[in-house]
This record gives C-alpha cells, sequence and structure tokens, in this order.
C-alpha cells in the first residue's frame, strides 16, 4: 500500500518556530538571532549594544552555548535580563530549546530579544528559532574567503557585520572581497563594518536596530 | 545538513502516517530533497540503516529525488537552473538571485503493509 504524505521533514522545528515569532509579536518583541563562528564578537558585540543603548530600549538576551554560563555572566553584569541554553553537544540551537527558555524571561517589558546562537558558521543557518531578523558576524581574523567557503549562513542573514575592523593593519585581509562574495551569495545583505573594540561603526549598527524598532513598534521607554 | 536529525524527523512522521493507516511494515520510502540543502545520501542512508533498526521501518529502501536549485535574476527576472551559488544570470549577467526551489526536504509517501 502507497501512502501520500508531501510532508516537510523539518515541520516540527518550523512550527515551534512559528509559535515562537508568534508569541514574540504578542509580547511587542523584536527578535534577531546573531550567528557567527565561535570567537568572532558576538558577545562583545551584544554586550556593548546593551551598554550604549539602554537610555532608549530594553533588551532581553538568550543565550547559546555547548558548555558553562561565561557569556550569560557577562550579559547579567550589563543589568539586562538574560538566560543561559546549554546544549551539551548540539552545535546549534533550536525552536523547542528556545521555546524552553521563554519562562525564565519577562518579555513584558522588553523592546528587543537578542539570540546569541552557538559560535559556528554552519549548523545555525540551518534551524528556525522564530526571530524576525539573522545577523551573521563575521570579523576580518577569520579569513575574506569565509563567504564563498560557508555560503548558507550568508545567504539566509539580512545583515552582515564584519568586525575587528581595528586589527585591519595588521591582518592580510581584503574587506572588498568580504563583501562581494557575501552579496554574490545574497543581493539583499546589507553590510556594515565595525570594531567592538574601539566603537568604530557600532553607530550604524543602532541605527540599523533603531529603524528595524520604529518600523516594528515603539519603544516602551 | 544534520543528516541524523532529518532520520529522527523521517522516523516520526512515517510512524504517525502508518498507524493512520494500518501499516504494520515499511517497506520503502520517498524523499524530495533540494540539492541547495547539499544533504549527504550516504550519510542519511546509513543513518536510516542505523536508527531504524529494531522498528517496522528496519529495512526500508530510500528513495531520493533530488530536486535543482531554480533561481530567478531580481534583474531581469529570467528564471534558470543554478549549479552553484555563486552562479550569475545567463541573460543579464547580474548576480541578484534569488532562489525559488532546490531547499525542499520533503517526505513525498512511503509504502508498507
Amino acid at each position: 500500500m502507497k501512502v501520500s504524505i508531501v510532508e516537510n521533514i523539518l515541520k516540527a522545528n518550523d512550527r515551534i518556530a512559528e509559535q515562537n515569532r508568534n508569541f514574540f509579536k504578542s509580547k511587542g518583541v523584536l527578535t534577531i538571532n546573531v550567528m557567527s563562528g565561535p570567537g568572532t564578537g558576538k558577545t562583545s558585540l551584544i554586550e556593548k549594544t546593551i551598554n550604549d543603548m539602554s537610555d532608549n530600549i530594553n533588551i532581553a538576551v538568550i543565550e547559546g552555548d555547548i558548555q558553562t554560563t561565561y557569556d550569560a555572566d557577562r550579559i547579567a553584569k550589563t543589568g539586562a535580563q538574560v538566560v543561559q541554553i546549554n546544549t551539551g553537544g548540539a552545535c546549534h540551537l533550536d525552536a523547542n530549546m528556545i521555546s524552553q527558555s521563554l519562562n525564565q524571561i519577562d518579555l513584558d517589558c522588553v523592546d528587543l530579544l537578542i539570540i546569541e546562537n552557538v559560535g559556528n558558521l554552519v549548523c545555525p543557518a540551518e534551524f528556525k528559532l522564530g526571530e524576525d531578523f539573522n545577523i551573521a558576524l563575521l570579523s576580518i581574523t577569520e579569513g575574506d574567503d569565509k563567504p564563498f567557503k560557508y555560503p548558507l549562513i550568508f545567504n539566509v542573514s539580512h545583515l552582515l557585520l564584519i568586525n575587528k575592523i581595528d586589527l585591519l593593519p595588521y591582518i592580510d585581509c581584503d574587506i572588498k572581497k568580504i563583501k562581494d562574495g557575501a552579496l554574490r551569495i545574497n543581493s539583499d545583505l546589507e553590510v556594515l563594518e565595525i570594531s567592538c573594540k574601539t566603537g568604530e561603526g557600532l553607530d550604524k549598527w543602532y541605527d540599523w536596530l533603531l529603524k528595524k524598532l520604529e518600523n516594528f513598534k515603539k519603544p516602551k521607554k | 545538513m544534520h543528516e541524523i536529525s532529518l532520520i529522527e524527523s523521517i522516523i516520526d512522521i512515517v510512524l504517525s502516517e502508518m498507524s493512520k493507516n494500518n501499516i504494520t511494515k515499511v517497506s520503502s520510502i520517498s524523499l524530495k530533497i533540494g540539492k541547495m540543502l547539499q544533504v549527504m545520501e550516504e550519510t542519511l542512508r546509513f543513518g536510516f540503516e542505523i536508527m531504524s533498526q529494531n522498528t517496522p521501518l528496519e529495512g526500508a529502501e530510500i528513495i531520493i529525488e533530488n530536486t535543482p536549485v531554480i533561481g530567478r535574476c531580481k534583474n531581469c527576472g529570467n528564471e534558470f537552473q543554478i549549479d552553484d551559488w555563486f552562479d550569475s544570470c545567463p541573460n543579464c549577467h547580474q548576480m541578484c538571485v534569488e532562489i525559488i526551489s532546490g531547499k525542499e526536504m520533503e517526505i513525498i509517501s512511503f509504502e508498507g503493509y
């Protein structure tokens, strides 16, 4: 007997991601999923963003790592709400992990939820979490060939932040090659160059966030 | 692509559908997988062989239809098959392609008794 199904194999994750997204919308919370390889500067970016924007918007964070609460501990020092997900071995967050963590955060007074995904240039791109925007982070120390070698993460992202530009005098990196490669994979991708260390370029990142928030809703502060 | 996660989902979906159709043993499962996802077929088949042991899906043949990646040029509207992430439009040679198919991962059907 032949049974026709025609069903999306990833439907379970996608269904929970959609539930997450609807929940965030009902709370008036804009959600971004920040993805990069390990050590690119995701946590530093989030620290700086919270510290620089705390007068304007309320930010909460979901941290994803295989082990430890190091990143959540750093975020906690900013005063922002944060919950740490330890995957124990999974190399990416998935929608169910996000869903399970939501009872640890009060989103009623939150404008922006930042999800810091597990440090990995491959797998996070494959799993929707319920986000409104995907942010890819790449540092100039990782090599200018990364868009060519890891295309999917650039294809699914809305914004690429090229970090550690303060090190350009010391690194053989062709930023134009990074941009050209990323834009060839995704012509709608916006690209900004930043340094979490010096603060260079972060104003444009904050402008990008505020514009997205403005389009989404008015800040609660 | 996470072949093990896919296999778990495939097994869950088929087990659910089996019970609805009074099927107790699966002989084959047909999948449609878009080439953009770069699923490793050998890994998928090997993983399925292991994970389906001692289930009603053990021994089932996995039939895979790979669907091509089709892009649409955002500049001129031309639709064409893509073989590489970095293919430009063969009509206007611009690099602003929107992928319109080739990312599917579906169970199409299964056979059993």
